[in-house]
C-alpha cells in the first residue's frame, strides 16, 4: 500500500511536469535581457499594442545567459547577448535565422553598425543591433590626483582598495592582453598566463569583483576607479558628477549587443514583433533615454534633444577612439574553457 | 542536503515520543502523504538527479572526475575556507545564543515570549535583504563608518573581508541557534535541578552536571542549524564579499551558472559527505539524546 502511494505519486508528479509542456503559449513572448537594459515601461507600451505578453528575464554575464538557452528549459523567444557570444550560437546551430519582412523598422538602424554587426553575423542573418558601447574606467576625479588615461590605473598599488574590478571573464582578459600590448583575442598560451599574472597580482588591490554593482558603488563614493560599460558612464555622471569615463589609450573592447531569436523558440513571430517594435525610433528613444546606452538607431538618435547627450563623446565616441577599439571574437570552447580556468586562478588570493 | 538532516529530526523524535499511541498513529498515516510526496518531489529526485549527474559525464557515461575536481587546487581551498568560516560562526553563535538561552528560561513566562519574539523579528525580513543592508552599512562610505568618522576614528575596512562574511553569517543564523537550545531548556524539569541543589551541588557544578548535559541536544541541533547552511553559502559571500572571498557554495553555484551541471553535481557530492562527517562527529557527542542523531 505505501509503496504504491509513493510510486503513484511520483508518476503523477512526472505527469503533471509533461502536461506543463503541452500548454499553448499563445500570445507570449518570452524576452531574455541583461540586467537593466530596457525601460520597464515599453514592455507594459508593447503589451498595450500588440496584446502579446512580455515575460521578461534578466542576466548579468553573457556566459550565464548561454546555457540556459543551449538548454531550452525556458525556451526564450528573443535574448540579447553580446557579438562573441553571437558568433558561438551561431556556431553551434543555436539561432533562427530572421524573417525581415516582419522586421521592417530595421531601416531605422545605422547601416554603419549592421556592417560592423557583420564580423560575428555575416550577412545580418541572426542578429538586430540593440545597443553598442566600449568599454572604459570610470574614476572619481576628488579620488586621483593626476589625469586617468591608461589602464595601469587599475593595476598601481597607489589605488589599493580602490578599485572595482569586472567580473567577467572576457573583459578582464580583454584589458590585462590589451594593457600588456597582445590582441584581447589572443589564443596564445603564454599571452594569457601573462595576462592571468597580471590579474592576479591586481587582486589584493581590488576591492570588490563586480558588474552591475560598479554603478551604485562609483555613485556613492565606495571606490576611486571602476571598470564599467560606457552605457553607464552617463547614468553615473548624471547622479555624481565627479565621475569622469575613458576609454584608456592603450585600446579597449568595442561591443555591440543585438537582439537574436533561439531556434527552441516558442513563437517566432512574436519574437519578430518584438524586436521591430526595439527598432522603433520613438521606443528606441525612449530606451535610450533610461538606459543611456549608446543606440545604434540612428532615427533614434536624430530625435534626441539635449545636444549634451546627442554628440556626448561617451555615448557616441568619435573615430579616434573607436579605432583604438577592437571587438571579441568567439575562440572556440577549448580557449573558451582555458580563459575560465585562468580566471579562476586569478581571483585567488 | 540540509534539509534531510534537519527535517528528519522532529519527526524521528515524534515517532520515538508517541511510541506506545502506535494504533492512533496507524489510523493517521495518510496525513503525512502531502509531506511525503514533498519529500519525493522535492528531496528525494533532486538528490537522485545529483548523485546521478556527479558520478556521470556530459555523455552520460560513468566517471569519478567530477568527484576529483575538490582536489583542484582552487577548489580545495575554497572548501577549507567555507570549513574555516563557518566553523568559526557556528562557535561565535554558539557562545552567543547559549547565555542567551540561559538567561531567556530564567526570566518570567510573560516577557520571555516578547524577547523570543524579538530573536524572530529580523525574520520576518527576507534574508537578502538584511543581507544587502548589512552591504550598506558596513561599506566604506556606508553608515557605520559615518558613524565613526563622526566620533573621530578612521574608516574601518570590513566589507570584504573573512570578518564580514562571518559577521553575516553570524546575524543571520544566530536565531537559529537560539531557538533550539532555548526550548531544550525550557522542558528541564525544574525539580531535577532542586534535587541537584538540594544534594548540595552548587550553581556551576548544576550547570556542568545537569543543565549542559541536558541540554546537548538543543546545543546538537542548533550547530547543525547554523553550521551546514554556513557551509552552503553562496549569497553572504558574494554580497558581503565582494566575490573576491571564494567558497565552496559560490564554486558550485558558478559551475551551474555556466551549465556544468556534472561537475557543479560532482562538487555538492563532495560537500554532502563532508557534511556528512561533521554531522557524525557532532553526533558522538550526543549519544544520551535519544533520536538526535541522522545515523
Amino acid at each position: 500500500m505505501k509503496k504504491w502511494l509513493i510510486v503513484s505519486t511520483l508518476l503523477l508528479l512526472l505527469a503533471a511536469s509533461f502536461a506543463g509542456c503541452a500548454k499553448n503559449n499563445k500570445e507570449k513572448v518570452y524576452v531574455y535581457n541583461w540586467g537593466e537594459y530596457m525601460d520597464p515601461e515599453v514592455r507594459v507600451m508593447f503589451e498595450k499594442e500588440t496584446g502579446i505578453e512580455v515575460v521578461y528575464d534578466e542576466f548579468e554575464q553573457n556566459e550565464e545567459m548561454f546555457p540556459k538557452v543551449e538548454a531550452g528549459a525556458v525556451r526564450y523567444d528573443v535574448v540579447c547577448p553580446s557579438d562573441y557570444m553571437i558568433q558561438k550560437m551561431i556556431d553551434e546551430g543555436l539561432l533562427a535565422e530572421l524573417n525581415y519582412d516582419n522586421i521592417p523598422n530595421i531601416k531605422n538602424i545605422d547601416p554603419v553598425y549592421l556592417k560592423s554587426a557583420e564580423e560575428f553575423d555575416p550577412g545580418n542573418k541572426y542578429s538586430v543591433p540593440y545597443c553598442w558601447g566600449t568599454l572604459g574606467i570610470l574614476y572619481n576625479k576628488t579620488m586621483v590626483d593626476e589625469p586617468i588615461d591608461s589602464w595601469g590605473a587599475i593595476f598601481d598599488e597607489k589605488y589599493s582598495g580602490d578599485i572595482l574590478m569586472i567580473d567577467s571573464v572576457r573583459d578582464a582578459f580583454g584589458i590585462a592582453l590589451t594593457y600588456l600590448g597582445y590582441d584581447l583575442n589572443s589564443t596564445s598560451v603564454t599571452e594569457l598566463e601573462e595576462a592571468k599574472a597580471l590579474l592576479k597580482a591586481q587582486y589584493p588591490l581590488v576591492q570588490a569583483y563586480v558588474v552591475d554593482q560598479v554603478r551604485d558603488k562609483m555613485i556613492g563614493g565606495e571606490a576611486a576607479l571602476g571598470v564599467i560599460y560606457s552605457g553607464e558612464a552617463i547614468y553615473t555622471k548624471r547622479e555624481n558628477s565627479d565621475l569622469e569615463y575613458v576609454v584608456p589609450k592603450e585600446g579597449s573592447n568595442v561591443w555591440i549587443d543585438a537582439w537574436v531569436i533561439p531556434k527552441n523558440c516558442r513563437n517566432k513571430e512574436n519574437a519578430e514583433a518584438f524586436i521591430n517594435y526595439m527598432c522603433d525610433p520613438e521606443i528606441a528613444l525612449k530606451n535610450f533615454e533610461y538606459i543611456t546606452y549608446s543606440t545604434p538607431n540612428k532615427a533614434a538618435r536624430e530625435m534626441i534633444t539635449d545636444p549634451d547627450i546627442k554628440d556626448s563623446p561617451v555615448a557616441f565616441p568619435d573615430e579616434s577612439v573607436l579605432n583604438r577599439c577592437k571587438t571579441y571574437r568567439y575562440l572556440g570552447a577549448e580557449i573558451e574553457t582555458l580563459y575560465n580556468d585562468k580566471w579562476n586562478e586569478a581571483k585567488m588570493e | 542536503m540540509k534539509d534531510v538532516t534537519q527535517v528528519n529530526k522532529p519527526a524521528k523524535r515524534l515517532n520515538g515520543e508517541a511510541g506506545h499511541h502506535s494504533l492512533k498513529i496507524k489510523k493517521t498515516t495518510w496525513l503525512s502523504m502531502p509531506y511525503l510526496l514533498w519529500m519525493a518531489g522535492f528531496i528525494i529526485l533532486p538528490l537522485i538527479l545529483i548523485v546521478y549527474y556527479g558520478i556521470t559525464t556530459e555523455d552520460g557515461a560513468a566517471t569519478i572526475k567530477n568527484l576529483l575536481l575538490i582536489s583542484d587546487p582552487i577548489n580545495r581551498r575554497a572548501l577549507l575556507l567555507a570549513l574555516e568560516l563557518s566553523l568559526i560562526s557556528t562557535i561565535i553563535c554558539l557562545l552567543l545564543a547559549y547565555p542567551l538561552a540561559l538567561i531567556l528560561n530564567k526570566i518570567k513566562m510573560k516577557s520571555n515570549s516578547f524577547i523570543v519574539m524579538i530573536i524572530i523579528l529580523p525574520m520576518w525580513m527576507n534574508f537578502l535583504l538584511r543581507t544587502i543592508a548589512w552591504q550598506n552599512i558596513l561599506e566604506r562610505t556606508g553608515v557605520l563608518n559615518k558613524l565613526l568618522s563622526f566620533l573621530g576614528i578612521g574608516p574601518l575596512n570590513i566589507i570584504n573581508t573573512p570578518g564580514a562574511i562571518i559577521l553575516g553569517m553570524v546575524y543571520n543564523f544566530l536565531p537559529f541557534m537560539v531557538l533550539p537550545i532555548y526550548n531544550v531548556l525550557i522542558k528541564i524539569d525544574r525539580d531535577i535541578i532542586n534535587a541537584a541543589r538540594d544534594l548540595g551541588a552548587n550553581s556551576m557544578q548544576t550547570f556542568i552536571k545537569i543543565i549542559l548535559p541536558l541540554s546537548l541536544p538543543g546545543i546538537i541541533s542548533g550547530i547543525t542549524m547554523v553550521f551546514v547552511p554556513a557551509l552552503t553559502t553562496f549569497v553572504i559571500s558574494t554580497i558581503l564579499g565582494g566575490s573576491k572571498i571564494v567558497l565552496i557554495g559560490n564554486v558550485i553555484e558558478q559551475q551551474f551558472r555556466l551549465g556544468n551541471r556534472n561537475e557543479g553535481s560532482g562538487l555538492s557530492l563532495v560537500l554532502m559527505i563532508f557534511i556528512l562527517i561533521s554531522m557524525a562527529i557532532v553526533s558522538k557527542y550526543d549519544k544520551e539524546s535519544e533520536g538526535s542523531s541522522i545515523w
